[in-house]
């Protein structure tokens, strides 16, 4: 199984409420996912040159209390970086002004058991082991604020209930994609990727689907034309939802085998693998509801 | 009482639907409404009385599920498995219904006033179908008997490895599956359509559905065939 939710709220005065109005969504999908939940919230894009990396240290010996400023403070001694840190339970939001490998290559040669969740300007990416409900208690989902983001809860088929399995999935920068199926060829993706120089961190399907197609993206494809050689490459059952930090889209197989049901309007864009996680929206009931066609682009702008 | 309302964001859907099986049964009401369903699933399953249902809202999965008798209407949409396996009697959806809809109906009738998604009426086994819009791929594959009636469009594949059942479409077929084929309309076929349309309340010219119906190919097995279904 497993469950997606998306939304996109266009009026303004909604950014605020996004993830009060999220969570339900990803409560309700439960039943469809209840090992695993996981969201990426995308808001207003940092300055030219500076970057963020949402950090997990639940893999850590310290956990929960890992030492955070601490690790600011070592990374300001020895690379001369200054941190901005927000910390939430095992996860926190590191801001800095150079480029992002520098201080990935650092935190991986000394502390490796710390996961790098996401890198970009925009993007904040939360994901654990638990129930959507637990999962959206431990990181504050309700607070969360921004102009769209992408959640997953995960029922485990095609690898083994981890922290670092759980969607969403990023590749690059600013880009993250949520998978309700299972793909068949995920290991022919990967070695059609690994030559090219792109690093696995899993053994995930949905790893290889969001590997490819941000290799696309970084190739000099628009996101259509992306989904489009996903269409091609990509074999297998999926509702796949990303994230950019413009754009929120949608595609399902062939086959349609998974899925998905939206509900538009002139305030937000919400999707949902059922239609139970969108019944409390606001104004839904006069909402245009409708099922994506298989192998169809949906993409909305932020 | 003749006349119940269910509330499902107040009181439990098991509630509802074992007031259904058993005091609905003993004639203690001919039609309720359903409000709030908001995309609960298996709403009104398994109904064995001629008593009518009336859902106010979208529907989750197998929402009508093995009718028998009862009048079901979803004024909204309907998830998948909607008037899956039902017996007899009618279920109404009048948005749109998604995969499997009347999944291997024995009889009755479902009626989808919008579109409906892939594999509609897969495997049906006497029921019948009308579908105001278009339907997705896949649809009535291996459908045994029973009757569907499109009045928009088909996906790929329509009536893949047909038996008896016979389908009507007034628009496009994107492809027919192995073994489906064109067939003239009969009065007989003309009559069939008419009658469904008249009770699925949709007003279209019978005259402008063609009909599909099985090439009975796949019935024997023919061991010099070719493999080219």
């Amino acid at each position: 199984m497993c469950g997606i939710v998306g939304l996109l709220v266009k009026t303004p005065a909604l950014r605020e409420r996004l993830g009060e109005l999220m969570v339900p969504m990803l409560i309700g999908m439960t039943e469809r996912g209840p090992d695993s939940a996981g969201l990426a919230v995308f808001g207003t894009a940092l300055a030219d040159g500076r970057r963020k990396l949402s950090v997990y240290s639940g893999l850590t010996e310290a956990g929960a209390d890992f030492n955070w400023l601490g690790l600011a403070h070592e990374l300001k001694e020895h690379l001369g970086v200054a941190l901005d840190v927000e910390i939430k339970h095992n996860h926190a939001v590191l801001a800095f002004d150079v480029a992002p490998e520098v201080v990935k290559r650092w935190i991986a040669e000394h502390h490796p058991k710390l996961h790098i969740l996401s890198t970009g300007q925009s993007i904040d990416l939360y994901k654990d082991i638990g129930t959507p409900a637990q999962v959206a208690a431990r990181y504050g989902f309700d607070k969360l604020s921004g102009s769209h983001l992408v959640g997953h809860t995960r029922m485990a088929t095609e690898s083994a209930v981890t922290p670092d399995r759980a969607h969403p999935f990023t590749a690059g920068e600013d880009f993250c994609l949520v998978h309700n199926g299972s793909l068949s060829n995920p290991y022919g993706v990967r070695r059609k990727l690994e030559p090219r120089g792109i690093r696995f961190e899993t053994d995930n399907d949905t790893e290889a689907a969001c590997r490819f197609l941000e290799w696309r993206l970084r190739e000099g494809d628009d996101l259509e034309s992306a989904l489009q050689k996903g269409f091609e490459e990509l074999d297998g059952f999926y509702t796949f939802l990303m994230g950019t930090p413009d754009k929120l889209a949608l595609i399902r197989d062939p086959f349609a085998c998974k899925p998905a049901v939206v509900a538009e309007t002139d305030d937000y864009v919400a999707i949902a693998s059922e239609f139970r996680s969108l019944a409390h929206l606001p104004g839904v009931k006069h909402a245009h509801v409708f099922e994506p066609a298989p192998e169809e682009m949906y993409v909305w702008n932020a | 009482m003749e006349r119940l309302t269910f509330d499902l964001a107040a009181t439990p859907l098991r509630e509802l639907n074992t007031f259904l099986h058993k005091d609905a049964r003993d004639g203690a009401a001919r039609h309720v409404t359903v409000l709030n369903p908001d995309g609960a699933h298996n709403i009104a399953v398994g109904l064995d009385c001629p008593v009518e249902v009336e859902i106010v809202g979208h529907a989750g999965y197998y929402a009508g599920g093995m009718n028998k008798a009862a009048t079901i209407t979803i004024a909204g949409s309907a998830g998948t498995g909607v008037a899956e396996n039902m017996m007899s009697g009618k279920v109404h959806v009048k948005g749109f219904a998604s995969n499997g809809a009347g999944a291997s109906a024995q009889g009755g009738l479902l009626v989808i006033d919008g579109d409906a998604g892939l594999r509609c009426g897969i495997s049906l086994k006497g029921g019948d179908i009308v579908v105001g819009g278009s339907v997705g791929s896949f649809s009535a594959f291996m459908a045994q008997a029973g009757r569907m009636v499109i009045c928009g469009d088909a996906g790929d594949a329509l009536g893949d490895s047909l038996y008896e059942a016979v389908l009507y479409v007034k628009g496009s077929v994107k492809s027919l599956g192995a073994d489906a084929q064109f067939e003239p309309m009969s009065e007989a076929d003309i009559a069939t359509v008419a009658s469904l349309l008249d009770q699925a309340g949709l007003d279209h010219d019978p005259k402008a559905f063609k009909r599909i119906a099985s090439k009975r190919s796949l019935y024997h097995w023919n061991a010099d065939a070719d493999q080219e279904y």
